[in-house]
């Protein structure tokens, strides 16, 4: 980062016109400050000669309190100069600036939430989705950095996954969870329009439906099923049941016997989602969360080969991002 | 001098008070041209490319600013949310910068790489569709206008008159790599890129 300093030259062009101006303040309200009440001689105080529509001005001096404010705001302006920093590159008696003021900012709160947090990071994830108070917090975590794309109620929506129906791209045990977390996604399907031809992206609209149990042409969905084990299975699996299973190593290819789908629209039918998905392809895209939760984290080269527990002691808060998405998936 | 002078005399009176009120910015604007920390880019900043430019400008078409600042405080409730606080050597490049002064959405300072390009798009076409609550108006229309670049180069030529540090190739580049593009690509591209340089820092 560039140095905040300027050189001698400006520094004493910031400081030569800023006292220069009080100077020249001060100077004007005693040079021009006029004690005496004039009087002519019948006792009536002079006006200044002012007429206007027959409204005229006595020539009084300021009352006194007007004019001990205006050596007040000098008096202010030569202390808040002395102690904070306004005149080139003098940093103030109190040392003060805005940076700093955020590191104590920073280190402050540190000092109050590092230990909650820390205790947190101690406890097991599975301990931590039943604690009320450890989910209060990790509700607030990922109402700030995660409700964004998948919803305050965490039900996703089209392109985002719903966390909230145990239905996996990446699988959902704890680890897989705190590592989709970490590094983010990227589930990329390539658009196959070219190899199927149009005729071929309806059979194996038919095929993807019928693996689900979904309302099919019988004839396509025969005709499509060797193209399916020759291009779709290698990742979604010779029976469709997608690549959650591989858990950490998962390409994020979806269950397609699950009837979930990720990508339907509101009010489109299965069948034109999948059809859709097959023509075009598609690429979700979750970035990696890491740096977001636990600001200034940084990650080491051997992070996979860390335990659980110096996982969470690194990164608290997806700690309890974890436990939260964790907890929402019990009972389901 | 007598006030009465000055006070009938409305040509000499807008002369003095143009003479008290240059001594702020005397003081406060001019050595911020001579400073390195207001003047130099901060290590990594690159221009905008032709298509985020194009963004650029349908930013400022649209007033996202009325409704969105780019500009980070140091403060701790800022950059807990947001990410690191915004320099100025961050900003160097933008004719004018988009700083903004209030905050209907969020900050959008850091805002690049944060989401997915889908969500960008999903989230401009009807920003209910992804996030239920928000009251941002839907900016569906842009996905159907497709721009051609014919001003692109220009306006790439103007702000290199202003200091930023475009190629020809650049330049001459900018009609091809903008045509055929909808505005929706050029602000998803525009918003993706930015605070970026200075993301890892947090």
């Amino acid at each position: 980062m560039t140095s905040q300093a300027m050189s001698g030259f400006w520094s004493l062009w910031i400081s030569v016109i800023t006292l220069g101006v009080i100077a020249f303040c001060w100077w004007l309200l005693y040079g021009n400050r006029k004690t005496d009440t004039a009087q002519a001689a019948n006792g009536e105080v002079e006006t200044t000669g002012h007429a206007a529509d027959g409204i005229e001005e006595y020539d009084n001096p300021l009352p006194r309190w007007w004019f001990l404010m205006f050596v007040t705001t000098i008096v202010f302006g030569l202390c808040y100069l002395a102690l904070y920093p306004g005149l080139g590159n003098f940093k103030g008696l109190l040392n003060w600036s805005s940076t700093g003021q955020w590191e104590d900012e920073m280190a402050h709160a540190e000092e109050f939430y590092a230990p909650i947090f820390d205790q947190y990071a101690q406890i097991d994830v599975q301990t931590l989705a039943n604690d009320p108070d450890a989910m209060q917090v990790a509700n607030r975590l990922y109402q700030n950095n995660c409700a964004v794309c998948h919803g305050s109620s965490a039900r996703g929506g089209y392109g985002f996954p719903n966390l909230t129906n145990n239905s996996w791209l990446y699988g959902g045990d704890v680890e897989t969870i705190r590592h989709t977390i970490i590094n983010g996604r990227n589930g990329l399907m390539p658009p196959w329009v070219d190899m199927l031809g149009d005729e071929g992206v309806d059979t194996m609209s038919h095929y993807v439906l019928s693996l689900s149990g979904l309302e099919h042409d019988a004839a396509k969905v025969q005709e499509a099923a060797p193209m399916f084990q020759a291009i779709c299975s290698s990742c979604h699996g010779s029976d469709g049941k997608g690549s959650a299973a591989m858990g950490i190593d998962s390409i994020g290819a979806p269950d397609l016997t699950a009837n979930t789908w990720l990508y339907q629209q509101p009010g489109e039918s299965v069948y034109d989602s999948v059809s859709y998905t097959l023509r075009h392809g598609r690429n979700g895209l979750m970035p990696a969360q890491a740096r977001y939760l636990d600001y200034g984290v940084e990650l080491p080269a051997n992070l996979d080969s860390l335990t659980p527990k110096e996982k969470a002691e690194l990164m608290p808060k997806l700690h309890l991002v974890t436990a939260y998405i964790y907890s929402l998936n019990q009972g389901k | 001098m007598k006030h009465e002078i000055v006070e009938k005399n409305v040509g000499l009176m807008m002369v003095l008070i143009l003479v008290v009120i240059s001594f702020g910015g005397l003081a406060e604007i001019t050595p911020l041209f001579f400073q390195d920390s207001t003047t130099k880019p901060v290590e990594g900043l690159k221009p905008l490319n032709a298509l985020e430019i194009e963004g650029r400008d349908i930013y400022v078409r649209e007033g996202c600013y009325t409704c969105h600042s780019q500009m980070i405080r140091p403060f701790r409730a800022e950059t807990e949310r947001y990410g690191n606080y915004s320099v100025a050597g961050e900003f160097v490049y933008d004719h004018p910068f988009q700083w903004g002064s209030k905050r209907t959405g969020p900050d959008l300072a850091r805002v690049g790489g944060r989401y997915s390009d889908d969500w960008h798009y999903a989230h401009l076409f009807n920003p209910r569709d992804v996030v239920p609550e928000s009251v941002m108006p839907a900016y569906s229309w842009m996905n159907y206008q497709v721009m051609d670049g014919s001003n692109t180069a220009t306006k790439m030529q103007r702000l290199r008159v202003l200091g930023v540090p475009y190629t020809d190739e650049d330049i001459a580049g900018a009609k091809d790599f903008v045509n055929g593009k909808t505005e929706m690509d050029a602000v998803v591209a525009y918003l993706q890129q930015l605070g970026t340089v200075l993301k890892d820092t947090r």
